[in-house]
């Protein structure tokens, strides 16, 4: 029962978060400078009556508080806004587009977690070893290069020199391996560091002490106790990465000429399509939001702590 | 102190974690030269790009139109048979500017936030840090761009919108240190002989808690200079003669196939400038916890 309590509670924060997200993406639009009617028509063939037309459609004719109120209500009805350029309704673009950026998110996301589990256990065993200098190495470069250019390095090197993989496009397999690898170093990276982390915190705890003082092999304390507690950090990590992942596709799909949600965006600002990128921004929100609860509500599966907490 | 953290490690930790310790030493260390070398010599092609770089950046030669690196252009030459070791050089100066301004910009801020948050609490608490949770709901890049596209290409919009976007993390991390400090014994003490209140503030919380704030904004620093090239890669940046390093990667994508250089050596720079300032960020972050090292 208290699980459940536990359970609805956090669904209910995440509603809240999502709320917050609107309010956030909703105000997006006032901080363009001065009218923003104007500054996102072109001034040289905008007319006083494409201006008017463009501030009824967008409602900001209304009271802010009745803005905001019809904002809230069409999202609700599953209106994300629509384009100014061509007046197409944002959310059916973004779920037609999302399966592609979901199978780039994924498969980044499983390259990260196996080399980020990988290479932070190996490091935090074998610690200043050469195998930790690799995985420091790889930590390293993961979180300091820019993913655009680990793309086109990877362009470079397997679709121009050696053609073994397309460089664009977005059908077959194939087409997902380099952005997958460049999108998925950068997770790798922050994994390594916080699996290595948290290892070695967990390392110098009593209950390792205790496991020894049993006898127990270094290879059972490692992988059956020392991990295990591990991952609870770790898991964090992975959850607010996938958010990240998400907003990474941006770029990588601009680098690899992709179709997808973040490539979407990338076209709407280049048209300076204002309404379409809060669309997505908000949509991107919600599923960052709906990540991070299951990865929330994964913990109790993983550690006992949390689950005999909860149901205190 | 240092002696005294040792010992405290040597009894808790067990022997084969400690063992070779020492064999690490000299390479870590060299590493940290070789970024601080990085480091300097990255601010001085900011500060003095004219008499670092060998030609000017905007000199274009029609008759050495994309050719590939040699002792003359050491990074070639792109399309406009402008010199690319030149061009980098000189895009030093934004990627600098929109890191450093928007580390001070965000830490500022998100640091003035979390320790009103942390240090007055209850209601003020309450408010302050739901506006940072609704900041975090969105992905920092994501939010970056969003504030980037609506505030239209500058280089200072681009400072506003990575600054946003690292506000939360700056809140959060001073946040806990104010609320930490708050309850030490040194400032009951301080309290009991009735120092006001804005005192205590200033004079004994604020100095004791700054110090992983500085660390968060070391490292903040290469992610503020990846998000705010990444803006300008998607074309949210300044268009201007001499280009920052993400436009200039962005320009010579499309040339990829015939020259391959005008995209590299730019990445390769903000990889390296990135490289070294969390190499350093490691450092100091190892020197201020004792748990890490």
């Amino acid at each position: 029962m208290a699980l459940a309590n536990k359970i609805l509670l956090k669904i209910s924060s995440a509603l809240v978060s999502i709320f917050g997200s609107l309010i956030l993406v909703f105000f997006i639009i006032y901080l363009l400078p001065g009218d923003p009617v104007l500054s996102m028509l072109d001034p040289s063939t905008a007319t006083a009556e494409t201006v008017a037309n463009l501030r009824k459609e967008l409602g900001l004719d209304q009271p802010i508080y009745i803005q905001f109120a019809d904002y809230f209500l069409n999202v609700l009805h599953g209106d994300f806004g629509q384009s100014i350029i061509n007046s197409e309704p944002v959310l059916p673009k973004v779920l037609e587009h999302f399966p592609a950026t979901l199978a780039l998110t994924l498969t980044s996301a499983i390259f990260s977690i196996v080399i980020g589990l990988l290479f932070g256990v190996l490091s935090a065993i074998y610690r200043n070893k050469w195998i930790d200098f690799i995985a420091r190495l790889i930590g390293l470069f993961g979180i300091s290069m820019p993913t655009f250019w680990s793309g086109i390095l990877l362009i470079l090197i397997f679709s121009v020199f050696l053609n073994w993989f397309p460089a664009m496009g977005s059908d077959g397999w194939k087409t997902l391996v380099l952005p997958s690898l460049s999108l998925g170093f950068v997770g790798a990276g922050l994994i390594i560091r916080m699996v290595k982390t948290s290892m070695l915190e967990v390392v110098n705890e009593q209950f390792i002490v205790t496991l020894r003082a049993k006898g127990l092999s270094e290879r059972v304390i490692m992988y059956q106790h020392a991990l295990r507690n591990a991952l609870i950090p770790a898991i964090t990590i992975i959850g607010i990465n996938i958010g990240e992942l998400m907003a990474g596709t941006v770029v990588i799909e601009t680098v690899f000429s992709r179709q997808g949600v973040g490539r979407i965006v990338a076209d709407a600002i280049m048209a300076k399509d204002l309404p379409v990128i809060q669309g997505v921004v908000f949509f991107s929100a919600i599923v960052y939001v709906i990540v991070n609860l299951l990865v929330d509500l994964s913990y109790s599966l993983i550690d006992p702590r949390v689950r005999r907490s909860d149901q205190r | 102190m240092k002696e005294i953290v040792n010992v405290e490690t040597t009894l808790r930790v067990p022997k084969w974690t400690l063992k070779k310790r020492k064999t690490n030493f000299s390479i870590s260390n060299l590493f940290l030269y070789t970024s601080t070398v990085i480091v300097l010599f990255i601010i001085a092609c900011a500060i003095f790009p004219k008499w670092i770089a060998p030609f000017s950046p905007t000199y274009m030669n029609a008759e050495d139109i994309l050719s590939k690196p040699s002792a003359n252009h050491w990074f070639g030459t792109d399309y406009f048979g402008r010199d690319v070791f030149s061009l980098v050089i000189y895009g030093s100066q934004d990627s600098l500017i929109i890191g450093v301004t928007s580390v001070l910009i965000g830490g500022i801020i998100g640091g003035s936030i979390g320790a009103l948050a942390g240090y007055i609490g209850g209601f003020v608490d309450v408010i302050l840090m739901r506006v940072i949770d609704i900041l975090m709901t969105i992905p920092g890049i994501l939010l970056a761009l969003a504030i980037a596209a609506a505030l239209g290409p500058s280089l200072f919009n681009i400072v506003l919108a990575v600054a946003a976007s690292a506000i939360p993390g700056y809140a959060r991390v001073m946040r806990g240190q104010m609320m930490s400090i708050k309850k030490r014994k040194f400032v009951a003490a301080s309290c009991s002989i009735g120092t006001p209140s804005w005192r205590i503030f200033l004079w004994h919380i604020l100095p004791n808690s700054w110090s992983p704030l500085l660390v968060l904004g070391t490292i903040g620093l290469g992610t503020s200079i990846l998000i705010g090239s990444g803006l300008s890669f998607l074309g949210l940046g300044t268009i201007k003669e001499i280009p920052d390093w993400g436009a200039l990667l962005s320009q010579g994508r499309g040339y990829l196939t015939v020259a391959w250089w005008i995209s590299t050596f730019p990445g390769l720079a903000i990889t390296l400038f990135v490289l070294s300032i969390n190499i350093i960020g490691d450092k100091l972050r190892d020197s201020f916890d004792p748990k890490t090292r």
